[in-house]
């Protein structure tokens, strides 16, 4: 009956008598755009998802079959639209399952909103049933958090949650809301948040520093640019593509930052990292001017810090001022955000190219190509390689698809392959590392970019971690593409252990269920790949299958990721291959 | 070099803000030598005085890790030079201990020290000072039977003639209403 009248009319009588708890929280929503909500239902919730009945012409809810993988689409869904993805859960058990996903969130920067139902505000702290110090639990691993127990609270707090999780460094926000809260009555009226003052989103930009910074990379021989998400983060695409034309200095990515530049700019040099390009790591100990761009010098791109980029002068550039020396010293600190100063940097830097630097990293390329790339790409063996059918979903889909791993060698192989056109095409858990995160994301980066062609990248590991969503993507029917990289093994920790533990191959491999099967039983087309000649045809027809579509690829059981810095190594001493 | 710091937040006064801090100091392994939290000479701002013994380089990570916090408005740290600090002691020792000793009384007197209450069984001292102070006068008092001992978190103040944070929630009005001039403007 509520569709029957406009929203401002529905706002205006709220202004003069009172409405629900819940009600306010749903119309909080609208008012920040939400249109989609991956949730839960359960007792402490449910005078919310009573109220969202009323209002399901204006916001969709999914409905996951576990509160980790409404987190993870939620995120999926955040990372390819660049707004806040919201999930929504019960108390207790419901939102202790989204920890996993918050905590992915706050090392990726992604801006969520999780709202979870508490009990009645009488009983906190008196163990009642489904009871969980929510906020005590998800204060480390949330940019903010807040208890609502009063109505009242509704539209400011989440006003508050949207602007913290979305301004700044983005991050997930939890908004625990006591079931009276949800009950009790307000006039209820909207202003979205625009500032809080005990919270800076960007500090100051200071113009010094910026010159500073481009009398030193003007003066470079040999300047090399390392970028992270901070520029997807930021919208600076645009801003960042013309820095790195007009200085003319080689680029290379952290994995969150892929899709920042097409793959196929002549300055993208490759990823950076432990299984990032040879040259990439290599060229970070030889040049003599490191600009390091929304990115936090994680340690899997850095190695040993010890031996990390002596030689060079470090300019870092970042919103967050936690990150300036907290891992690499930065002789100029540039603080903003990035979509500001690049543009102030690129009109102080000099137009220049870098031939003969360049052709350095080619040369690498040369190398690596030959020694790992060419052997990925056309194995000599009869047992299929990651790197091939990697090779041959970019060539399926010219870097035109979104792209969105689990975590592992498939990750890996992914990262270092895939071909990315255009921004926010790479999702993949980053530094958490969270096994389980691709099916659900995928999803939800399908719900979010549902005109795009979306690959999810999974092993047959995490597949299993979250393989109830298959039941999720039936119901929503969303044209979700899995590529499930089947080796029977925990692929990265058996290569660990095959370097790194003499081959014990201890509790790595996996007696798998019927994929193929399992994925029927959820109502989801699949095939199951037999040898390396039906690959290209496999392929063709998941990308042209109307609806979700698993592809199961037998992958040889011990093929290994390369090259790699051994953990605690320096990335000078890039392993190229064992061969 | 590890050394003894006074890290100084000042914060919106909101529950579970204690939590929200000493939760940075757990994550990197930093132990909390003294914490006092009151409330600030600004209405409706919370101070607190954290004391740690740590490197410079922790230090600074740990502060500025603080100041990122959503309800944090400022944190600074200083070395022991950079502030006036004081502690306070409370000693109960026997009645009749105090009753049958001359040098007790000249030990009082000396540490500047003072007698809060007396029953016929106990007397309550009060002493202020430093850490080190305070302890001398425990290891004095002991030899009398201190029957409870307890030591307050330190309170400091900076050199600098101004409260930091007032200067800084100035700039912060400023900018704000610049902000929404701007945004009134646009």
């Amino acid at each position: 009956m509520k569709e029957q009248i406009t929203l401002s009319e529905i706002e205006e009588k709220a202004k003069k008598v009172k409405i629900t708890g819940s009600e306010a929280l749903i119309l909080s929503l609208i008012k920040e755009n939400v249109d989609t909500i991956f949730g839960y239902p359960g007792g402490a919730i449910m005078p919310v998802y009573d109220s969202l009945m009323d209002y399901n012409k204006k916001i969709r809810h999914i409905l996951t079959r576990h509160e980790q993988g409404a987190i993870h689409a939620a995120e999926g869904y955040a990372r390819v639209t660049g707004k806040v993805g919201v999930c929504m859960a019960t108390s207790g058990p419901g939102a202790t399952n989204l920890i996993t996903g918050i905590a992915n969130a706050m090392i990726d920067s992604t801006p969520i909103v999780c709202i979870t139902g508490q009990v009645v505000s009488s009983l906190l702290g008196s163990d009642a049933f489904q009871e969980t110090d929510v906020v005590g639990i998800s204060m480390p691993i949330t940019k903010w958090n807040y208890l609502i127990t009063k109505a009242e609270e509704i539209p400011e707090v989440i006003a508050q949650a949207f602007y913290i999780a979305s301004t700044g460094r983005p991050g997930p926000v939890v908004i625990d809301i006591s079931k009276n809260a949800q009950f009790g009555k307000l006039y209820f009226r909207y202003k979205r948040c625009t500032s809080i003052r005990s919270y800076i989103p960007g500090p100051a930009i200071d113009k010094n520093k910026i010159g500073e910074a481009a009398r030193i990379i003007n003066k470079a021989k040999k300047p090399f640019v390392l970028f992270g998400q901070g520029i997807i983060l930021g919208g600076a695409e645009k801003e960042f593509r013309a820095f790195v034309e007009k200085s003319g200095i080689p680029a290379a990515w952290t994995i969150l930052g892929k899709s920042a530049l097409p793959t196929d700019h002549p300055l993208n040099v490759g990823m950076l990292g432990m299984h990032g390009n040879y040259g990439t790591n290599i060229k970070t100990n030889e040049c003599d001017v490191l600009v390091a761009i929304g990115m936090r010098f994680d340690d899997r791109v850095t190695g040993d810090l010890n031996r990390y980029a002596k030689q060079a002068k470090i300019i870092h550039m970042e919103l967050d001022p936690t990150e300036i020396n907290k891992n690499v010293k930065a002789d100029v600190a540039i603080l903003g955000s990035v979509k500001e100063t690049l543009p102030l940097l690129t009109d102080l830097v000099e137009r220049k190219s870098y031939d003969s630097w360049i052709k350095e990293f080619k040369d690498c390329d040369k190398i690596e190509y030959e020694k790992v790339i060419s052997k990925d790409f056309y194995p000599s063996k009869p047992g299929i390689s990651m790197g091939e059918v990697m090779h041959l979903i970019t060539e399926k889909t010219r870097g035109e698809a979104i792209i969105v791993t689990d975590v592992g060698q498939h990750q890996m192989f992914a990262s270092r392959y895939a071909k990315m056109n255009y921004t926010r095409s790479f999702v993949t858990s980053g530094g958490l590392g969270t096994m389980g995160f691709g099916l659900p994301a995928a999803h939800g980066a399908k719900i979010g970019a549902p005109d795009r062609t979306v690959i999810g990248i999974i092993g047959d590991g995490g597949f299993q971690m979250t393989i109830q969503e298959l039941a999720t993507i039936n119901q929503t029917g969303a044209a979700v593409k899995i590529v499930l990289m089947n080796n029977t093994y925990l692929g990265m920790v058996r290569q660990w252990q095959q370097l790194f533990f003499n081959r014990r191959y201890s509790e790595t491999h996996l007696k798998n269920p019927d994929f193929i099967k399992v994925a029927e039983g959820f109502g989801i087309k699949g095939r199951r790949i037999l040898e390396r000649k039906e690959l290209e045809k496999g392929l063709e027809e998941m990308l042209n299958y109307d609806g979700p579509f698993l592809l199961e690829v037998p992958i040889e059981k011990e093929g290994n990721v390369f090259p790699m810095v051994p953990s605690g190594a320096s990335v000078s001493d890039i392993i190229i291959n064992i061969e | 070099m590890k050394r003894s710091y006074t890290i100084t937040a000042f914060s919106e006064n909101h529950v579970g803000l204690l939590n929200r801090i000493t939760i940075i100091f757990t994550r990197r392994h930093v132990n909390i030598e003294s914490l006092t939290v009151s409330a600030s000479a600004i209405k409706g701002i919370h101070k607190f005085t954290i004391v740690v013994h740590d490197t410079k380089e922790m230090v600074e990570k740990v502060v500025s890790q603080i100041e990122k916090l959503v309800e944090v408005l400022k944190a600074y740290y200083h070395t022991d030079n950079e502030i006036i600090h004081q502690e306070i002691a409370l000693y109960k020792v026997p009645t009749k201990a105090l009753l049958e000793s001359n040098t007790l009384e000249k030990t009082i007197r000396d540490h500047n020290a003072r007698i809060l209450e007396i029953t016929p069984e106990f007397a309550v001292i009060e002493k202020t000072g430093h850490k080190e102070d305070t302890q001398e006068l425990f290891d004095i008092l002991s030899k009398y039977g201190v029957r409870q001992f307890t030591r307050s978190g330190r309170v400091a103040i900076t050199r600098s003639n101004k409260e930091l944070l007032s200067t800084y929630l100035k700039e912060v009005d400023k900018a704000q209403s610049i902000h929404i001039n701007d945004t009134i403007n646009n």
